[in-house]
């Protein structure tokens, strides 16, 4: 056990991986980050250097640097799925996912069913989700609901390093089409992390904070929005159980309900769009199989239905904020009292 | 290049098989019962035979949308075919593919797709994994005329190319894609000329001439097999039924299939030369002909007659792991 960085997290996974089997390669654009460059052939290992160092160990035949051809290599990360490779295939950032969508919704997400279960794609998308830093509306997306429409694909969502370790290992020895979304803006957050290999299973909802007043659902950074607004919360005497899923497909449905059962009352704090997001989905299944146990509408904290702006100000606005949730969790409380 | 002549009548007996299955097919959707969408091969059945017969166990053939053809040259059961087609349990997928996405991995068969010029990204992954299993076996991508124009496929050669990965990508130039000429529709018209742009060799051969293909294939197979890396064959050629059944063609020159047919036919001209070179004798091609009618009758009985999939499957085969 250490301290270690997300994104030291996500190396290590990757590395304990690839030793363990060698059957792991890693595809994308820069993965090395210098091939024929005439400088280090690994240079970069990926721009947020998340996979430096691990061309060195491996050499070029399972480090593979690619063109700026996301469909063409993700469809040859299918293909070598189905031939029996393990591919983690680098989608930088996830809003690039627009020139290979038939690729990973088409190809990947119904190999198996459409050809009637005679194939695994034991397949891991990489990819960097989140706003933040400026850098606007083609690189600054979280797309995972769109990722969790798919049936055949699975989604994680990793809130922190111990997470996104533990849940990388769980997507690279899965036998299916994983997309692991990493928030860009939390590579530099520190936790303790065992040194050696460990899995998340799949489909089990982190209960990150027990309060019994408000329920409150969180994903990737914003559990650590929704931390904070339940620090300021507690203060008022509202305590918050805060979940966070870690998992869009599966999703842990059961815990979520279990919380609202106990709370009545329900937050839902999500980066992606308030149209057809996981806060919108997860809202519809409480509203379905929870109704009874409600006391208060269902509030939703997400960004408005708008382009990611690049100026900082007009971005967090974008962006939930803890304040945000703070209110949220006071109209609840309201309406459940009065 | 020569071929045994036992190459030879199974090289016929497929052309055949395909010609009658696709020809009973046209009648049969006419007919109704047939669900989905179906595209028939007849017509063309010299190119994806000729593919086939330079296939090995372990190699991998990407099958495209119009896959009944193909998918019977590489092999797979023409009963499970039939069946996949009708939608029925005991069909290739289950009944969950239908025509346009016939795969059997048995079989080394992949990927009849919808995703026009995906197999050619598909089967840069094939390949590989081929060279990283180092056993010798290679990919062969179809793709159609309008494939040639997207994106992925531009691709998938270059980095085909750039990493000499042991694929054949066989365009298959019937024409029109959908209804759209293939003249209109490809800067140059020669998709084989394009090969020269990613640096790989490209031939272009007669896609109704069983031989012309196949010597063309067997080049491109040795190739690939010796690490020499990609190639690219145009075979142009023309298909005798629509884009889809129920497709009037209109889009069509008056007398082009007829043309075809009678002028250019790949069984008739296959015929021609066997007798002629002493190849192989009539006889045993009328044998052939023969006992295909009787088992085209067979698989289209069997299949009608099989079951749906059962209800109860609606979920089966999302996920391979329930992690």
């Amino acid at each position: 056990m250490s301290k270690k960085t997300y994104r030291q997290a996500v190396n290590e996974a990757i590395l304990q991986e690839m030793r363990r089997d060698s059957s792991v390669i890693l595809i994308g654009e820069d993965v090395a980050g210098g091939a024929g460059g005439g400088g280090e052939d690994d240079a970069w290992g990926g721009p947020m250097a998340v996979t430096k160092g691990l061309l060195g160990e491996f050499g070029a035949n399972r480090v593979i640097d690619t063109p700026i051809s996301e469909a063409g290599y993700m469809g040859m990360a299918i293909g070598a799925a189905a031939s029996g490779q393990r591919p983690v295939a680098d989608l930088m950032f996830n809003d690039f996912v627009g020139v290979c969508f038939d690729q990973v919704v088409n190809q990947a997400a119904k190999y198996r069913y459409m050809y009637g279960g005679q194939d695994k794609i034991p397949l891991t998308i990489r990819t960097m989700i989140g706003a933040g830093l400026s850098i606007s509306a083609q690189h600054s997306q979280c797309l995972y609901p769109v990722f969790s429409y798919f049936a055949g694909l699975k989604v994680v969502v990793p809130s922190g390093p111990y997470d996104a370790k533990g849940l990388l290992a769980s997507a690279i020895r899965d036998d299916d089409p994983v997309i692991f979304c990493e928030h860009k803006l939390l590579y530099e957050m520190v936790e303790e992390v065992p040194d050696e290999p460990y899995l998340i299973p799949f489909g089990e909802a982190n209960f990150v904070r027990e309060g019994g007043d408000v329920t409150i659902v969180a994903l990737s950074r914003m559990v650590h929005i929704a931390l904070e607004a339940a620090k300021i919360l507690a203060k008022e005497g509202i305590e918050c159980d805060i979940i966070d899923p870690r998992t869009t497909t599966p999703l842990d449905v059961e815990t979520i309900l279990e919380s609202v059962e106990e709370t009545g009352r329900l937050v839902i704090v999500d980066e992606a769009g308030p149209r057809c997001g996981m806060a919108s989905d997860i809202a519809s299944v409480v509203a379905e199989e929870g109704f009874s146990s409600l006391e208060a509408p269902i509030i939703k904290v997400t960004p408005p239905h708008v382009p990611i702006p690049a100026a900082p100000n007009l971005e967090s606005l974008y962006i939930p904020n803890a304040g945000r949730v703070v209110a949220a969790a006071r109209k609840v409380m309201a309406k459940a009292q009065g | 290049m020569e071929q045994s002549s036992e190459g030879l009548l199974t090289a016929y007996r497929k052309m055949r098989m395909i010609r009658d299955f696709e020809d009973r097919m046209h009648i049969e959707f006419a007919n109704g019962g047939v669900p989905g969408f179906v595209h028939l091969y007849a017509g063309q059945e010299a190119s994806a035979v000729g593919v086939c017969a330079n296939l090995a166990e372990g190699d991998v053939l990407l099958n495209t949308h119009r896959a009944h053809g193909p998918a019977i040259a590489r092999g797979a059961d023409i009963f499970a075919v039939a069946k996949e087609i009708y939608c029925r349990d005991g069909g290739l997928c289950r009944g969950r593919g239908g025509s346009a996405h016939l795969h059997d991995v048995a079989s080394g068969l992949w990927g009849a797709n919808s995703g026009v010029g995906s197999g050619v990204a598909l089967g840069c992954g094939a390949a590989l994994a081929a060279r990283n299993a180092g056993a010798g076996s290679i990919a062969v991508a179809l793709a159609g005329d309008g494939a040639a124009n997207q994106g992925v496929v531009s691709e998938a050669m270059n980095m085909a190319s750039i990493w000499k990965l042991p694929l054949v990508i066989m365009f298959e130039n019937n024409g029109y894609a959908e209804a759209t000429g293939a003249d209109y529709a490809t800067a140059g018209k020669d998709i084989y000329k394009r090969a020269a742009a990613f640096d790989m060799p490209g031939t272009v051969v007669d896609g109704h001439d069983y031989f012309a293909v196949y010597d063309a294939v067997n080049e491109a197979v040795r190739r690939a097999r010796a690490g020499e890396g990609p190639s690219l064959i145009e075979a142009k050629q023309r298909r005798y039924y629509g884009h889809f059944e129920g497709d009037a063609q209109t889009y069509r020159p008056k007398g082009e299939v007829e043309e075809y047919r009678k002028n250019k036919d790949c069984l008739k001209r296959f015929r021609r030369k066997v007798i002629a070179e002493n190849l192989l004798r009539e006889v045993q091609l009328d044998a052939i002909d023969q006992e295909i009618r009787k088992l085209i009758d067979e698989v289209y009985a069997q299949a009608k007659a099989a079951p749906f999939p059962d209800d109860g499957e609606l979920m089966d085969y999302i996920y391979a792991s329930n992690s």
